[in-house]
């Protein structure tokens, strides 16, 4: 049904990767996505594929599921290696007409796909382990020191909450508007793009009018409760950093020391 | 102190939306004066508009009145610092449970209210188990809203108010969206923390054999208390009650609509099982 | 001929994953034109499911549904035509309404039917007096009315179709119980004046007792019985097992029943037990003074 879908990848599991404190998490896919960035020889992606494979084997996430995440991707990848197969210059290994293929266009083509594919495996991976709603509390708290220049850093992650708790209950209430607009005989299937357009406002409208009437209910239901902002607020869940995080950090820091020293030699 | 809440000539009305100057006042209390004794299970009655949601929404500070003064356990709930006091005693549980639900996660959810208001990870912890253990929900803490029925969201919102610990909980026609089996657990929920816990119910509600079962019932009529009284005594007013379209249960309609006729039978029956030792009596009686 | 028709009808939801559920199992029944049905049944015993295959907005796994006759997954326009032909209103139906004025709003279905400015003009009219809308109201904003008037508009917009058979799922959902009679009798004077059949789903056997002339029961995706109201209630033990509540009458007759005193078996309404109880008491020599 529509309302199972799952929102973001999470993938429930309680592998060590999964258990990681969320806020290293971050740190650990911002820094793994600056020295993939830094990488400038093939053996340096390798490093780079070895540390994904090594945390997907670890994180019990079936490769597939991985795979099946990078299929939206694969546009980009056709066009950044057509782009660098036509055109770098140098060696020419292939020539017809005005087509012309180097050595260097292919090398650099290859490489760059690599990088995509171990980018958006890697980051995959993030959302893949953690829960939607732990990201918003790691993202809180690690932008906290931003509070301090008057960001509202709080009441983003108030808003995320909110928003990951409404999409199912939308959803649902788009499924049941839709079905009810077409039992008034409303054609959404059939004609051009301005009248599908207007067959949409049968359905905005009152999607609109009931998110505000949730709205409207749900703060007053959040004032019965003593909201009121991030002043004095404790949470039931503490994100608590252990051992195992401090060794993960260290592990991925001597797999990216890695890709430097390569970088370094060639 | 007896009271929990004391509300005394209270007026309100909504601020008018219409840009005229002298567009008229509709007032929606007109001097409502009500004590709730701690403890008590209070029913209100009375049909959409009679008030009794903007009563409610006065004892825990959600709305001010514009004349006269609502107390809760002692402090006045127009005193601006105190309102989280006040909120803390005096809970609120809507009609719809999926309005309320603030988090993603049951248990989440029903730490809410203590993240807000500060309470130590540990002793929350602690709170939030007993409150889902009261409600019946403890199994489900780690479900995400969506996965639950009506009935079950309904009790994760009572145990989101109950883990703040108040002396008194209004429930604004908390069973109106459920289906029976959803109701019946509710109405065991309320009853139980009533019972158990001691926690004062204030329960607006369209359904008589809730109201049946408070130990008192108020009924609400154009932004006035009409009636005030045991449930046997205000469902004496069969017609009194019809008349501002409210329904009565079917066995106190069916003792009404005998007397009328001639019976000789009480007219404060309110449970089936009076209904059926009465109309045996009235059978016995000729058979002799 | 029946009008709804009914032969095998299965349904599976989530079919060939592991969440596979059937939500209604090999339905088969007759309803005949001009009958007021109530379905009761608790939440996923399967007719929500059941009344949205009816006009077409669910296709069946397998099975056939005939309305009037005519399979109406024989081909794609007669999957269309049903959606005229069965009105369907769905719970809290007031959320759905969404034009300009409440004259619009009951408007949208006769105009989807492309009839002509005349004939939606009339329907619009007619079915907004039915409702207690008056004309001033027509001209309203449709946010600008009162819950149970945005209710009335919204059964309307459903009612100026005219179809041949009309479903409503819980219209009395969360009204005071001065609304929720309102609805109740506006159904039925609709059911008189059209002599077309309705289906009112219900949780509350009370609503239903007041104005159905069959009652179908519903339960693990199956139909339990269909029939008359006096029959049905007489089965009040059954149904009460299925999570279903039997109006409060009906338990005080059954008790009395048990307990040796036999007054009757199809009680369900106050007024018909205040007769049946008083011709029992004038028997037993019990006189009123009235």
């Amino acid at each position: 049904m529509l309302k199972d879908i799952t929102i973001g990848q999470f993938f429930p599991g309680n592998s060590i990767i999964h258990r990681l404190d969320p806020r290293f998490k971050i740190i650990i896919t911002a820094v793994f996505i600056t020295f993939l960035f830094c990488a400038d020889t093939f053996a340096g992606i390798l490093v780079g594929m070895l540390f994904v494979a090594l945390t997907v084997m670890l994180s019990k996430i079936p490769v597939k599921m991985i795979f099946k995440g990078m299929k939206s991707i694969v546009p980009l990848i056709i066009f950044t290696s057509v782009l660098n197969i036509f055109f770098i210059e140098g060696e020419i290994v292939f020539h017809w007409q005005f087509i012309k293929i180097t050595k260097e266009g292919l090398e650099m083509s290859a490489f760059m796909v690599l990088r995509i594919i171990c980018l958006i495996s890697g980051t995959s991976l993030l959302t893949y382990t953690t829960s939607p709603i732990t990201l918003t509390d790691a993202i809180e708290q690690l932008l906290a020191p931003l509070k301090k220049i008057k960001v509202p850093v709080h009441e983003f992650a108030m808003m995320m909450t909110i928003a990951l708790r409404f999409i199912p209950t939308l959803i649902e209430e788009t499924d049941k508007i839709m079905s009810a607009q077409k039992a008034r005989g409303a054609d959404l299937e059939t004609g051009g793009l301005m009248k599908r357009a207007k067959a949409l406002v049968p359905i905005l409208i009152p999607l609109f009018v009931s998110a505000f009437r949730r709205a409207e209910e749900l703060a007053v239901a959040m004032e019965c409760r003593c909201y009121r902002g991030d002043e004095g607020r404790t949470r039931l869940k503490q994100l608590k950093s252990g051992g195992k995080d401090y060794v993960a950090l260290a592990v991925s820091l001597l797999f990216f020391d890695a890709v430097i020293f390569l970088n370094c030699i060639s | 102190m007896d009271n929990i809440i004391e509300a005394k000539d209270v007026w309100f009305h909504y601020q008018s939306e219409s840009f005229e100057e002298d567009a008229p006042i509709k007032e929606v209390l007109k001097g409502v004066s009500l004590d709730i004794k701690r403890g008590e299970f209070v029913a209100v009655l009375g049909h959409n508009g009679s008030g009794k949601s903007t009563i409610a929404k006065h004892f825990n500070a959600i709305l001010t009145a514009n004349k006269g003064e609502i107390i809760v356990d002692g402090i006045n709930a127009a005193d601006d610092e105190k309102l989280f006091d006040i909120r803390q005693r005096v809970g609120m549980v809507f009609q719809n449970p999926d309005n309320q639900i603030v988090a993603t996660i049951v248990e989440e959810d029903v730490a809410f209210a203590l993240e807000n208001l500060g309470v130590d990870p540990a002793e929350m912890r602690e709170r939030v188990d007993n409150a889902l253990k009261d409600v019946g929900m403890y199994d489900f803490r780690e479900h995400a809203p969506h996965q639950l029925s009506g009935g079950q969201k309904q009790r994760v919102a009572i145990a989101g108010i109950i883990a703040m610990c108040p002396d008194c909980i209004v429930l604004d026609e908390p069973t109106a969206m459920l289906d029976p089996i959803g109701r019946k657990e509710v109405m065991k929920t309320i009853k139980k923390l009533n019972r158990e816990n001691g926690v004062t119910i204030i329960l607006i509600t369209h359904y008589m054999d809730e109201a049946a079962k408070a130990d008192r019932i108020v009924v609400m009529d154009s932004g006035q208390i009409i009636l005030d009284g045991t449930p046997k005594q205000v469902f004496k007013n069969v017609d009194l009650l019809k008349e501002v379209g409210l329904d009565v249960p079917q066995v106190t309609e069916l003792a009404y609509g005998l007397r009328k006729n001639g019976i000789d039978i009480p007219d404060d029956i309110i449970t089936e099982e009076e209904c059926i030792e009465e109309i045996i009596k009235i059978i016995e009686k000729a058979g002799k | 001929m029946a009008i709804i028709k009914t032969e095998d009808l299965t349904y599976v939801y989530s079919a060939g994953t592991p969440f596979e559920k059937k939500a209604i199992d090999n339905l088969n029944i007759e309803i005949e034109e001009g009958e007021l049905v109530g379905i009761i049944g608790h939440t996923g015993s399967g007719k929500s499911t059941f009344i949205q295959h009816l006009n077409g907005l669910l296709k069946p796994s397998s099975g056939k549904i005939f309305i009037d006759g005519t399979d109406i997954w024989q081909d794609k326009q007669t999957t269309l035509a049903t959606r005229f032909k069965v009105g369907l209103v769905f719970q809290y139906p007031e959320y759905q309404i969404f034009e300009e004025t409440v004259y619009k709003d009951i408007a949208f279905g006769p105009k989807n039917m492309g009839l002509s400015e005349e004939e939606i003009d009339k329907r619009v009219r007619e079915t907004a007096k039915l409702v207690e809308i008056s004309d001033e109201q027509l001209e309203k904003s449709p946010f600008e009315l009162s819950g149970g008037q945005k209710r009335r508009v919204a059964i309307a917009g459903v009612m100026a179709m005219r179809p041949k058979v009309l479903i409503l799922d819980e219209p009395c959902a969360g009204l005071d119980p001065k609304g929720r009679d309102r609805i109740l009798d506006k159904i039925k004077e609709y059911h008189e004046e059209q002599k077309s059949t309705v289906l009112l789903v219900s949780h509350s056997m009370e609503d239903v007792a007041k104005i159905a002339t069959k009652i179908l029961v519903m339960n693990n995706a199956s139909i339990v019985c269909y029939d008359e109201p006096p029959k049905v209630f007489g089965m009040a033990e059954e149904i009460s097992k299925m999570g279903l509540d039997i109006p409060q009458i009906t338990k005080v007759f059954n008790a009395l029943k048990e307990k040796g005193y036999h007054i009757a078996d199809d009680v369900y309404t106050v007024p018909y037990a205040l007769k049946k109880l008083l011709a029992y008491l004038d028997n037993k020599g019990v006189k009123g003074n009235a």
